[in-house]
């Protein structure tokens, strides 16, 4: 298990060419986070109109797995329920918190199984979880409940 | 002058020798964060556990004289080592803990004539080179007092800026907060015109030399300072003990930060007095065992020679900062000749974020700090998120310089930049 299991083909995809990466001028609710260890930074900007993620963009600075892990959630989150994007941000902590052990689930976590590998490298799990953490807190401003 | 014998140095430091990710021979390059340790620090820990241990200071039986002994014998090494008095050194345990002590010695309630009165009047100068060791206690310091706290900027080199110290350090100016060698750029700091305007002003000096003393001869004399301060754990030492040296005059008017046992001259159940320094700014049973390891490092260091350590470093250093500047897209932080400049060096490589750099160097055994150092403002300056920094210390070789550029190298193609 090498770097290559850390930076997958789908991660520095991403980090290359993010998506959804330039800050959108309507939103519901704008959240910033940073990880203060490292000084990696994301804003994140949600439009949410009956509990249904209409338009979620984001801006921020860092390594490439905390900048691809922003543009996966971007992905997986765009038109989702904010009970399913809660719910995508429940099954990706644990996969992070499994130091590796834990079995991703491709059908519902799609690309962003490819953080798998990340979860073996500790001090990189915080980079990974940046964009999601910010997701978890924006939705439950937005009116997402736990 | 010739490199150390590291076949014979390394030997010293077991865990060198260990393997890391994939069986890759360990090459240690965070020596700035903190250094490895020689067998006889960890032997003299474990030494004054099994045979000497007692409360220093305390008690009136042989264990606890030969523990006051042991951690006095310890004080008076580090004193030696910058050629200083042993009544003038406190063990502390961290620079930081250092640093707030003498910040916690000024205040707005002394009497106006104390040399640590503080107030809206004065200011405290600080530079954007500081660790926010050295920054945030003077910042915190002007909220408490309400004094100003102002800055000297960084040139082009990274070198702190002393254009303008005339005006900057003024007749209000308290105390002069400075790096003595930066933990980003390795820019050593030209003291000599800092300290003279400050004596002008009636200013005192206080120098964070974590990154000097470890790795050059330094005398508090010469520097003619007013405050110093280290950690052991970059030193060889062991963590868990700081060093702060203060001019005996300033120590004796000094409040303490910390109270508690042991130092006191005098208590009641409403007022106590002090003792006289360091005892003052002891508070406790003290870490004994750390000090006495640092005494020892601080032998260990000696016996090898400060002087012969910094040219070991400085061969290195330019060995690293030619071979970095032949690999393109790595931008050196700071200045690329050895004038200055000490270990540590800092950089960018175009199109991957430092902690990408860091990741796959590790892959390759090599271990580098990642990020912002602990030094925001200076961040900011540079307009960067973070750095890479690779430092160097008397156990490196140039074979070990020579992984590093290539590892440098491989991350390049790694990320196809």
């Amino acid at each position: 298990m090498g770097l290559e299991s850390l930076y997958q083909e789908i991660i520095l995809d991403h980090y290359k060419r993010p998506k959804n990466k330039a800050l959108q001028d309507k939103y519901s609710v704008e959240v910033h986070h940073n990880n203060p260890s490292c000084g990696d930074e994301i804003t994140l900007r949600v439009q949410v109109e009956n509990q249904i993620i209409k338009q979620l963009t984001w801006d921020g600075v860092g390594c490439s797995i905390s900048q691809a892990s922003s543009s996966v959630m971007s992905e997986l989150t765009q038109g989702a329920s904010i009970e399913k994007a809660l719910e995508l941000e429940v099954s990706f902590l644990e996969l992070m918190q499994g130091k590796g052990q834990v079995e991703a689930d491709e059908q519902e976590l799609a690309d962003a199984v490819a953080f798998s590998g990340v979860a073996r490298y500790p001090a990189r799990v915080k980079c990974a979880l940046l964009s999601w953490m910010a997701l978890k807190d924006a939705l439950l401003r937005a009116g997402g409940s736990k | 002058m010739p490199l150390l014998d590291t076949n014979l140095i390394r030997q010293d430091f077991p865990i060198l020798g260990r393997t890391v990710r994939n069986g890759k021979k360990l090459v240690y390059l965070d020596n700035a964060a903190t250094s490895q340790k020689p067998l006889v620090v960890l032997d003299a820990e474990r030494n004054f556990y099994l045979n000497h241990n007692a409360a220093a200071h305390r008690g009136a039986h042989l264990l606890a004289e030969e523990a006051t002994d042991a951690f006095e014998g310890a004080r008076a090494i580090v004193a030696d080592f910058i050629s200083a008095q042993s009544s003038e050194i406190i063990f502390t345990k961290s620079a930081t803990e250092s640093i707030n002590v003498v910040s916690y010695g000024f205040s707005n309630h002394l009497s106006k004539g104390d040399p640590f009165y503080i107030s809206k009047d004065n200011n405290i100068v600080v530079t954007q080179l500081e660790h926010h060791a050295n920054l945030l206690p003077w910042q915190q310091l002007a909220k408490r007092s309400g004094a100003t706290l102002s800055w000297l900027g960084i040139t082009a080199d990274a070198q702190i800026d002393i254009s303008n110290i005339d005006s900057m350090i003024n007749d209000k100016t308290k105390i002069v907060a400075i790096t003595h060698q930066s933990n980003v750029s390795g820019a050593i700091t030209q003291l000599e015109p800092i300290v003279k305007r400050a004596r002008e002003v009636g200013a005192m000096v206080l120098l964070d030399a974590c990154q000097s003393v470890p790795h050059m001869p330094v005398d508090v004399n010469k520097l003619n300072v007013d405050f110093l301060t280290y950690s052991g754990h970059k030193a060889v030492g062991p963590t868990g003990v700081g060093v702060l040296w203060g001019r005996s005059e300033l120590l004796e008017k000094m409040e303490p930060m910390i109270t508690g046992g042991s130092m006191i001259d005098h208590a009641t159940i409403e007022s106590a007095t002090w003792a006289k320094a360091p005892k003052k700014f002891e508070a406790g049973v003290p870490n004994m065992a750390q000090a006495v390891g640092l005494g020892t490092a601080l032998k260990y260091l000696t016996k090898i020679g400060m002087d012969k350590i910094q040219s070991h470093e400085e061969i290195l250093v330019a060995k690293a900062l030619t071979g970095l500047q032949d690999i393109s897209g790595v931008e050196i932080i700071g200045s690329k000749s050895l004038l200055n400049r000490g270990s540590a060096i800092s950089f960018t490589l175009e199109g991957v974020h430092p902690h990408d750099v860091g990741q796959v160097l590790d892959d390759y055994g090599i271990a580098v700090r990642t990020g912002h150092h602990c030094a925001w403002p200076l961040m900011q300056e540079l307009k960067l998120n973070a750095t890479t920094r690779a430092s160097f210390y008397l156990y490196n070789t140039p074979e070990e310089v020579d992984i590093f550029l290539n590892g440098v190298r491989e991350v390049k193609k790694f990320f196809k930049v």
